[in-house]
């Protein structure tokens, strides 16, 4: 893997956006191999040719956590990597919970 | 499967749109500003980026990240492109694109690399050449919003002529002394210049960032060689990583 490609999650955050309807740099993950839990911003994400679409992984461990292609008129998503996705819905709850943590 | 009715576009997603050209301003001998108009944008913060995507006449497509570079409180959107020899994108957007055309982009992306007023400071924001684009709409967005917060700015490019937003930040900086902007020069220095001339290093990190113990809202953005080496010397310098957000560009530059 070519180092200097690495990108930030927030690279990631459009090809998530055309899935989600949320804001997904801010969702936390947890990787289902060293169990470490971090934003989705905070992630690694390797820049690959367009055709194989965007792969998020550990900053960790390297685990890929998550796999987003669009093909063919459909989109793939594959999590295997991740325990779980915990994404703020963005209501004022998520916001205070937010406020709370500063 | 194909006799299924495909479901609508859901509101909250992500959607390509087309905004026009207002202005592009030279900021630097290879890098310009493009003001765009686009209809019914919502507002942004400052740090987050669009994608903006090209199509050519046989229907190939690519789509690149730009970072903001204007404040939510300006009337236009602005990002600041910097010509890569041979890329696929940015000599298009650096060099063809004018006044009055359309650039199809979707945005406002992002939100864990971002500050607003409310967050409060200190900051601590390092850039290698064209990642000073989000910082700089952090900065505009500092000045603009009133935040006290303090705020200091290292800042990394090959020469002088090299440095975007060269002037705005100094007047910037001139006009308040809670904001402080730091130049290291990496490949030519003018006459008599008494500043850095080196890459970012541990060193110069321990001399222009804050102690740890203000626990700065660090944002490095940049090359991503720069943007690793200075996260990594703040962590080693005693920085809680968890205050220390990353935006990389890619391979090179700055
Ligand atoms: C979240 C995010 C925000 C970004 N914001 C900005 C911004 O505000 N302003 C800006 O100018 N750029 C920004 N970039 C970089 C931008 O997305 C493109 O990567 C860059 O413009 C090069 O695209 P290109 O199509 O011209 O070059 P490509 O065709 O992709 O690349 C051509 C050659 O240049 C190399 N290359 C690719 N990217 C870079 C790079 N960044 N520096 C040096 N060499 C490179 C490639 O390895 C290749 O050999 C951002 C990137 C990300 C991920
Ligand atoms: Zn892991």
């Amino acid at each position: 893997m070519d180092e200097q490609l690495k990108l930030d999650g927030n690279a990631a955050a459009g090809s998530l956006g055309e899935v989600f309807p949320f804001e997904m740099t801010m969702a936390e993950v947890v990787c289902d191999h060293c169990a470490s839990e971090n934003f989705v911003g905070a992630l690694m994400v390797y820049q690959p040719p367009m055709t194989l679409g965007t792969v998020v992984r550990c900053p960790g461990c390297d685990n890929v956590l998550m796999r987003v292609v669009h093909n063919s008129g459909h989109y793939w998503l594959e999590m295997r990597g991740a325990r779980h996705l915990r994404i703020p819905d963005g209501s004022s709850v998520a916001a205070g919970e937010a406020a709370a943590e500063e | 499967m194909a006799t299924q009715p495909r479901p609508a576009a859901q509101p909250g997603r992500l959607l390509w749109r087309v905004g026009e050209v207002f202005e592009v301003v030279e900021e630097t001998p290879t890098t310009k500003s493009l003001v765009l108009s686009v209809p019914g944008w919502e507002g942004h913060k400052a740090g987050q980026h669009v994608d903006v995507r090209l199509t050519a006449e046989d229907g190939y497509q690519v789509q690149r990240s730009y970072s903001i570079a204007s404040a939510p409180e300006d009337e236009r959107l602005a990002i600041t492109v910097d010509r890569i020899e041979d890329g696929e994108v940015s000599p298009y957007l650096t060099e063809d694109l004018m006044a009055g055309d359309g650039l199809e982009l979707r945005g406002p992306i992002g939100g864990y690399f971002v500050w607003e007023r409310g967050l409060g400071g200190p900051l601590l924001l390092v850039a290698g050449g064209s990642g000073v684009v989000p910082l700089m709409a952090m900065l505009r967005h500092r000045a603009a919003s009133g935040s006290g917060a303090p705020a200091k700015l290292l800042f990394s490019s090959r020469s002088q002529e090299e440095v975007i937003y060269r002037d705005e930040l100094e007047r910037l900086a001139e006009a308040d002394e809670k904001l402080e902007v730091v130049h290291t020069l990496t490949r030519s220095q003018p006459e008599g210049w008494e500043g850095y001339a080196r890459r970012i290093d541990e060193e110069m990190l321990r001399e222009v960032a804050p102690s740890p113990s203000e626990e700065p809202l660090t944002f490095i953005c940049g090359p991503t060689p720069l943007v690793e080496a200075t996260a990594a010397a703040l962590v080693e310098l005693g920085h809680d990583p968890a205050g220390v957000k990353t935006e990389r560009f890619g391979p090179t530059g700055g």
